[in-house]
């Protein structure tokens, strides 16, 4: 067992040793299921895919994942744990590593928590099981894009309420990247700039995988974009270590 | 003696400010390094850059030969270290057993080598009522305990240890400093501390840095030495006049100044300063009762150690 699964161990339990784990749980279960059969309108489209659920993910995501992550670097700041922790023998790759893995963990066992979804949908009529699995993987990823933001911005501050509404924000606009809103603010950048940001979508490749096509362009573009932010997460939990 | 800390013309900026500017010393094994200084003096700075958690602006710090910074793994793995405050994870079951086996597993210990260090460790602070109940309701000594615990449950060379006994009750304080006593021949140990006394009672050098900088490194008896009332010998004789007595204490060997202190009745008070490195009181005490005077009162003044903190740490006080 490597430093990095002790870390992983400890942050994971401490997730279901406090209320975060139940309250975060029932409420991802059931607001994605609230918005899937009353705003998605799930049984008058008559059609046995569990694109109405999916569809909502990422707008779940936005509010719930910041509120997991705004904890990871600021709470052990707060506190000063920081400090024990970062003076073990552990690099901080490790420590960046750890925590990160256990939250992306730990949103994976609320999404496997919809398996009902799944089962309901295959009772209801002969969905594509292949779509729907490429779905949670797509749901799963993304989730992982979140949680690596979450967790620079988290570094940035002891504030977790500054970490949270930040990480909104920034998250944000990552799902709409591909969206006038968004594209608008980057109006005098040339067009290869344009087309550079709006590829940077949630939205997009998130769709592109719900298809049920496990692109690697899509899957790279989500690995690349957490490898990215716990870099900076690593960077910032370095420069901003004194404070 | 070994040298375990071996410290280069240290340095840090945070921004305009120079927290620790050019600090060098080295600590050796059995040495127990008292490091005073008025807040902000750049204590805490000095030890979190000996422990590796700030990267210093210049200067290198060498733990049992691994530079902190290049081999960082290795200096980490033979320092402990108490951080101020003595922080701990909060999580509602984290107790002092499971703190104690977290921190053991990152320190590279499974199975009956971890169960054997932690009940080691746990037996030497006195953790044993208060092992599975949640560290969030300990009290403040038994906190301080479980930071101290996990200090030095991988029995390391090396101990960092900032404000160790700061808010605690008198007994918990003995109790912090005969723990620290007792590791002191095995262990290279630097501590920080505001109260003075401490440094009597468990340090056997004393460092005080004040500005960034270090001003005093000295053995506790030397730091005393500095004060200016150091050896200075109080009396109090009944019937005599203070012009007469004054006048003549001047005449003993070794006397350098008579300071009159008032009048108390019948009784006069003087306090004889010696010359550099006199010994005067038995010259004194046989003077006074040759002239055949009532000595009600006798006794030499070590000087107060706030004195020479203050003189040390002050420039105004320097100056004059």
């Amino acid at each position: 067992m490597g430093r990095i699964q002790v870390i992983f161990k400890r942050e994971l339990a401490s997730y279901f040793s406090t209320p975060i784990a139940a309250v975060f749980i029932v409420i991802f279960l059931m607001l994605s299921g609230a918005f899937t059969f009353y705003l998605g309108n799930y049984f008058a489209r008559g059609q046995a895919d569990l694109i109405p659920f999916f569809d909502f993910h990422p707008w779940l995501y936005l509010v719930l994942i910041p509120a997991l992550a705004m904890r990871l670097w600021a709470e052990e700041r707060r506190s000063g744990t920081i400090e024990l922790l970062l003076t073990l023998p552990v690099t901080m790759w490790e420590a960046v590593l750890g925590k990160f893995l256990a939250a992306w963990c730990f949103t994976g066992v609320a999404l496997a928590m919809t398996f009902p979804m799944w089962i309901t949908v295959n009772l209801l009529g002969e969905p594509d099981n292949g779509v729907i699995f490429a779905s949670y993987i797509g749901s799963l990823l993304m989730a992982g894009g979140f949680l690596s933001i979450g967790s620079c911005i988290s570094a940035l501050t002891k504030n977790q309420v500054i970490a949270f509404v930040v990480s909104v924000v920034i998250c944000l606009g990552f799902i709409l990247s591909g969206f006038p809103m968004v594209l608008d603010i980057f109006g005098w950048a040339p067009q290869f700039l344009l087309s550079a940001v709006s590829s940077f979508s949630f939205l997009a490749h998130f769709e592109s995988i719900s298809k049920g096509v496990l692109d690697l362009r899509d899957i790279l573009y989500f690995f690349s974009l957490m490898a990215f932010w716990l870099f900076a997460t690593v960077t910032v939990i370095d420069m901003k270590k004194a404070e | 003696m070994t040298t375990m800390v071996e410290i280069e013309n240290l340095r840090k900026t945070f921004g305009p400010i120079v927290a620790v500017d050019g600090v060098s010393f080295s600590v050796g094994k059995g040495e127990v390094l008292g490091f005073l200084g008025p807040n902000g003096a750049g204590k805490s700075t000095t030890m979190k850059m000996i422990t590796g958690f700030l990267t210093p602006t210049s200067g290198t710090v060498r733990v049992c030969g691994h530079d902190v910074q290049k081999e960082a793994l290795a200096a980490k793995t033979r320092i402990g270290y108490l951080p101020e405050g003595a922080p701990a994870y909060h999580d509602m079951d984290m107790t002092p057993a499971s703190f104690l086996t977290f921190i053991g597993e990152m320190r590279g210990f499974r199975g009956d080598t971890l169960k054997r260090s932690v009940s080691k460790t746990v037996e030497k602070v006195n953790l044993e009522s208060v092992l599975d109940q949640p560290i969030e309701t300990l009290s403040k000594g038994f906190k301080r305990r479980v930071g101290l615990a996990q200090a030095i449950l991988h029995d390391p060379d090396v101990l960092v240890l900032d404000e160790p006994t700061d808010g605690l009750d008198p007994n918990q304080k003995h109790e912090v400093r005969t723990l620290i006593r007792a590791m002191a021949q095995e262990k290279a140990i630097i501590l920080s501390t505001h109260i003075l006394e401490e440094v009597h009672a468990v340090c056997s050098r004393a460092m005080i840095i004040a500005k960034g900088k270090v001003v005093f490194d000295g053995t506790p008896a030397e730091f005393e030495e500095q004060a200016p009332m150091h050896n200075t010998v109080l009396i109090t004789v009944r019937g005599v006049e203070t012009a007469i007595a004054q006048e003549r204490f001047m005449t003993v060997t070794g006397v350098n100044k008579v300071e009159d202190l008032g009048k108390d009745g019948e009784l006069v008070r003087l306090r004889i300063y010696p010359d550099e490195g006199q010994w005067t009181l038995p010259h004194i005490s046989q003077f006074a009762r040759e002239q055949g005077w009532d000595v009600q009162e006798l006794y030499q003044d070590r000087g107060q150690l706030d004195d020479v903190f203050r003189l040390l740490t002050t420039p105004q006080q320097a100056l004059s």
